[in-house]
């Protein structure tokens, strides 16, 4: 299953009850205003790093772009994304969930 | 030359699965799944009806909205156990119909299924996780 989490973990719980529900092999897109999810050293990190070891985690690319977020400020063990590597993993893994 | 055109949809069933994560009345995401449900109840698909998240406190029994102005959709809710219980004793329907509630949810919300107007089923994160990965196709918000 594909979930795409689209809202800063700081203000909503979206990354959290994804993460909490999503089994073991998932595949998980941080895009928009979630991307923030994957940065260094914020208080999200050890959510994320723990996610890491059972799901592959991306991050689209355009949206760290659009928020000035640098790439050595992205955490180890994601996987950024553009555009098309979106929609491969859309064929890819099927039935995505917004986690709106 | 015209050939008649006939949609063949016998023994087309996926697994649908509504997935509730908003409170009622606040937003307007409850009432337009539920509108969802009791639509796509027609098409007799595989359903499961989901609550997660402040999608629980959809179903709280004794909700009275008359000071609001706006219309108590709970009781709709008993529509759809109508449906599970038309799938699971009909022997011609082979549809399946679940509700399902995420127990860290309600736990976190200090509900118990006896606080709930519908009797569902309780699925530990992991269950419904996994309930989630079976599903052709997933519609919430």
């Amino acid at each position: 299953m594909l979930n795409l989490v689209n809202k800063s973990p700081f203000e909503r719980l979206a990354m959290e009850s994804c993460l909490r529900v999503a089994p073991k092999g998932s595949a998980i897109v941080f895009l928009e205003d979630g991307v923030y999810a994957v940065t260094k050293g914020t208080a999200a990190a050890a959510k994320i790093q723990a996610a890491a070891e059972g799901s592959a985690i991306y991050v689209l690319g355009p949206d760290l772009d659009a928020r000035g977020v640098d790439r050595e400020r992205v955490m180890d063990g994601v996987t950024e994304i553009d555009y098309g590597g979106f929609v491969d993993l859309v064929v890819e893994h099927g039935t995505p969930q917004s986690w709106l | 030359m015209s050939e008649e055109v006939v949609f063949d949809t016998e023994g087309v069933r996926k697994n649908f699965m509504f997935l509730n994560r908003k409170a009622p009345y606040g937003t307007i995401y409850a009432l337009e799944i539920l509108e969802m449900i009791l639509i796509s109840a027609a098409f007799e698909q595989n359903t499961t009806v989901a609550f997660m998240d402040d999608g629980v406190y959809q179903i709280k029994k004794g909700q009275n909205t008359k000071a609001l102005g706006m219309k108590n959709f709970s009781p709709m809710y008993g529509v759809v156990e109508m449906e599970k219980e038309d799938a699971e004793e009909d022997e011609d329907v082979e549809m399946v119909w679940r509700i399902v509630v995420e127990q860290e949810s309600m736990e976190a919300r200090g509900l118990s299924p006896e606080d709930l107007v519908l009797d569902v089923e309780v699925l530990p994160a992991a269950e419904f996780g996994a309930l989630m990965a079976q599903q052709d196709v997933i519609l919430g918000g």
